[in-house]
């Protein structure tokens, strides 16, 4: 009986506090890999994993928005896929970077709000109506793509004076281009909102019990549109992210999964924008290393093996810590009024 | 009476269709009192509190108000619950609005937030709620969450949340449905407490005991009528229900004794292991004879809902002598138990009794719809299943426009008619009936007690489970307590107080009929 206690209280301290014991993890796994094999393999790896995990985050914080009101979307895909498309081809006709953004950023808001009107003014299926928007965007997007188009370049890092030159960190977190800086202030954003103002308030009374939100007086209509709109806008920045940012250019079915990978993001991080943080961060940092292991050739096994090792190790990371999550509610049920 | 009159509705009417729900319907609440509207389910209680609270726009008739400062009345508009809230009327629903996951504070502050800058202001929150509850005496910790409170502190943060927007007039809507006697004798003390400091109650319900205990005035309504209004001193337990039902109501039931016949359920030493591997029903032992009704009292959670659970066949339990009609039965399987004759009236009938979404019609047939003559091998009879609703529709009296019709939208007297209907309507030798009137008003008590009464006097065996003392009394003819689990006392029914069958449900006294023990 003892033991079970301890192994319960040790099981408790790891769940409060997984965040913080995955990060050092992850530091001290750079670090003793930083020793082997020399500080820039370090740095190539830890920003490789912010590269990683920027779509990642960015879609899961578009799921969590729309979750969190009582909206399930699983065209967060779709979303990003035509964003990415569209900020393309602004870039190509435009050649200006912020207006391409612009247009990605639009494109999700556009998408987020049919969304919005399937899944709340007509109360259809959600996930069928999520499934819509990512046919709807693969269709669209392979149709109108045509080979050959090129662009005027994508963003540059921009390098944040002395903190750039830190060893190790310094080029990894203070040395990335524009979305990636957006993508972590958004992140400690989204946090706020939802926990500390009013808004967010609303929005999980919404997300949890509808009812006793109408009759005090709120709009849930309201609330879930505007939701579900600002996440399909965070959702088309990172497509956004991908033309204009990691590739540079668009290729057919490029998002490849990300948005039903950020998903898993969004509920391992339990619903929360910093634990989904740590969560794209811990699936971008085993992506980054998989990619290291197979271009040092050290170890001699089938790639499509150590392909699988980011999921995998994800998987097992996450399930013995985190524990069980809850979803909210009334996440997926649309709202009837009486 | 001499207190100014805070809120006065006029004529009000609203049909829905095929029904006047309300029909010139006139109410008047003075400040400080607790006025009673009671009637049975259906009654158009419900729908003027809806009126009054913006959820309804009434065809006809206005409301008045006098600003809780002047005498006069001035007709106000109150289309949402946001007009409610504004001219201080605040409502308690039977089914609580609160967010399980969030704070008595969150959902107290939810959609009048204090705000510092962007950011919400939970302390100073927290610190108004606690000055509120100690002000009113309903004590509550802010930083509670919900889901980990007791159905009664939840009712009281519910008052708390119209207390905090300035309500003057508070509508309680069934609000002791769902509390236990010590709940509800603490939500009488809290009611008293408001409107010595000037609110006014209008308190909704149908137990007829706890409205003559804590009304000022009491309106009495019946289909969609006001038919009378009364004090508890003017009145009592028969003259409202008389005026509730509209004709005279046997609140005790009428039986003969009863003539014992042959063993038909008979349990030794069964025990029940839930989810969490707690033992909670243990080694119990006890038998039903035809033409008796054997009552098991109890505290609610102390082993029924189990022990009828694995009795009905959907839980697994220990025991290798549960025998129905002389015969094994085998466990966690329902359909064997049906065809020997056993019926159950379920204790949630929403959850257990009916498919809410299917017709009345299928519901009718739950039991029986695989066999002649509502199907053929694969083909279903639609016509056979149609004349047996309409049959039993009409027997047991179950108030509907059609046989067709969901389920759901029937209220919940006729819900249970519907199932006592299906279940006593096939070869019947043993009825377990769990919690069968919760919830209902006194006509439909009435008439599901009269059944019971009825099925028992034609042979059949019958365990009652009742967590009302009053209702076990009167129906069972032996009565056995359980506490924790066990059979703590078996006793026949004339020859127990009601004061000893209450501290034998406490577990104070232990009594066996004979040795527990048995080879």
């Amino acid at each position: 009986m003892t033991e079970n206690l301890f192994l319960q209280n040790t099981l408790d301290i790891f769940r409060r506090w997984w965040i913080t014991i995955l990060i050092s993890l992850l530091i001290l796994i750079a670090l003793v890999w930083g020793i082997i094999t020399g500080p820039s393999v370090t740095t190539a790896v830890l920003a490789s994993t912010l590269r990683h995990s920027t779509p990642l985050v960015l879609g899961a914080l578009c799921g969590l928005l729309g979750e969190r009101s009582g909206v399930i979307n699983i065209g967060i895909e779709g979303q990003m896929l035509m964003s990415a498309f569209i900020a393309f081809l602004l870039n190509v006709w435009t050649g200006n970077l912020v207006i391409a953004v612009l247009a990605g950023v639009l494109t999700g808001a556009i998408m987020g709000l049919m969304l919005a009107f399937m899944s709340v003014t007509l109360k259809i299926d959600q996930i069928i109506g999520g499934t819509v928007l990512n046919i709807l965007a693969i269709g669209l997007t392979g149709y109108f793509y045509t080979v050959g188009l090129v662009t005027e370049g994508k963003f540059q890092p921009i390098p944040l004076g002395p903190l750039a030159d830190i060893p190790i960190i310094g080029p990894v977190l203070f040395n990335n281009p524009p979305i990636t800086y957006a993508t972590i202030i958004l992140v400690f954003v989204v946090q706020y909102v939802l926990f500390y103002t009013k808004w967010g308030l609303r929005t999980r009374a919404v997300g949890e019990h509808p009812r006793a939100a109408d009759t005090v007086g709120i709009n849930v209509f309201t609330v879930r549109y505007v939701n579900v709109i600002m996440g399909g806008a965070i959702a088309g920045l990172a497509g956004a992210f991908l033309t204009l940012e990691a590739v540079g250019s668009f290729e057919r079915l490029m998002t490849n999964g990300r948005g039903f990978i950020a998903l898993a993001v969004m509920i391992f991080g339990k619903w929360t924008p910093l634990g989904s943080w740590g969560a794209a961060l811990l699936f971008g940092f085993f992506s980054a290393l998989q990619t290291q292991i197979q271009f040092s050739g050290v170890i001699n096994i089938p790639h499509q093996f150590i392909g699988m090792l980011p999921y995998m190790l994800t998987i097992v990371v996450l399930a013995g810590f985190v524990g069980r999550a809850r979803p909210p509610a009334a996440d997926g049920i649309p709202y009837e009024k009486e | 009476m001499s207190a100014p009159i805070v809120l006065d509705a006029r004529n009000i009417t609203k049909t829905f269709p095929g029904v006047i729900a309300n029909d010139k319907v006139n109410f008047s609440l003075r400040k400080g009192e607790i006025h009673t509207l009671l009637g049975e389910n259906g009654a158009g209680k419900s729908t003027l509190m809806n009126v009054m609270y913006g959820l309804y726009t009434p065809d006809e008739g206005e409301i008045l108000m006098n600003g809780y400062e002047s005498e006069e009345l001035k007709p106000v508009e109150i289309h949402n619950p946001h007009d409610a809230i504004h001219h201080g009327i605040g409502m308690v629903h039977q089914h609580f609005m609160l967010v399980p996951v969030f704070t008595v504070t969150e959902n107290i502050v939810l959609g009048a937030e204090v705000t510092r800058g962007m950011s919400l202001d939970m302390r100073k929150a927290q610190r108004q709620i606690q000055e509120l509850s100690e002000e009113y005496g309903l004590a509550v910790d802010p930083k509670d969450v919900i889901e980990d409170l007791p159905v009664g502190v939840q009712q009281r943060v519910e008052i708390l949340k119209a207390l905090y927007r300035e309500a003057r007039i508070l509508v309680l809507d069934e609000p002791t449905a769902v509390l236990t006697p010590q709940e509800a004798e603490d939500l009488f003390r809290i009611m008293r407490q408001l409107t010595e400091r000037g609110v006014s109650i209008i308190f909704i319900s149908h137990k007829l005991k706890e409205v003559l205990a804590v009304s000022d005035v009491i309106t009495v309504m019946r289909r969609g009528k006001v038919v009378g209004s009364t004090t508890p001193a003017e009145t009592d337990e028969e003259g409202l229900a008389a005026m509730m039902v509209g004709r005279e109501v046997l609140l005790e039931v009428d039986k003969d004794p009863a003539q014992p016949g042959e063993v038909v359920l008979d349990v030794k030493n069964l025990t029940i292991t839930d989810q969490r591997q707690i033992e909670v029903v243990r080694h119990v032992s006890f038998q039903v004879r035809a033409g008796e009704i054997l009552g098991i009292a109890g505290v609610q959670g102390n082993g029924q809902t189990e022990l009828v659970e694995a009795l009905t066949g959907l839980r697994s339990y220990q025991s290798d002598h549960v025998l129905l009609n002389g015969k094994q039965m085998p466990a966690e399987s329902p359909r064997p138990l049906i065809e020997a004759g056993q019926s159950h009236i379920p204790e949630d009938r929403h959850k257990h009794g009916l498919v809410l979404p299917y017709t009345i019609a299928d519901n009718e047939v739950l039991c029986t719809y695989y066999r002649p003559p509502f199907a053929h091998g694969l083909q279903r009879n639609e016509k056979a299943v149609m004349d047996y609703a309409e049959k039993l529709i009409d027997q047991y009296d179950v108030r509907t426009p059609s046989p067709l019709l969901a389920a759901s939208t029937l209220s919940g007297g006729n819900q249970q008619k519907a199932i006592v209907a299906r279940e006593l309507s096939r070869e019947v030798i043993f009825l377990i009936a769990n919690q069968p009137t919760r919830g209902l008003d006194v006509g439909s008590i009435e008439y599901i007690h009269r059944q019971i009464v009825d099925m028992r006097d034609r042979g059949v065996g019958v365990l009652l489970v009742s967590a009302e003392l009053d209702e076990i009394r009167s129906l069972a003819d032996r009565i056995a307590v359980m506490f924790r689990g066990e059979i703590v006392a078996t006793v026949k029914a004339g020859e127990v107080t009601k004061e000893a069958l209450g501290l034998m449900m406490t577990g104070s006294i232990i009594q066996n009929e004979k040795a527990p023990i048995e080879a």
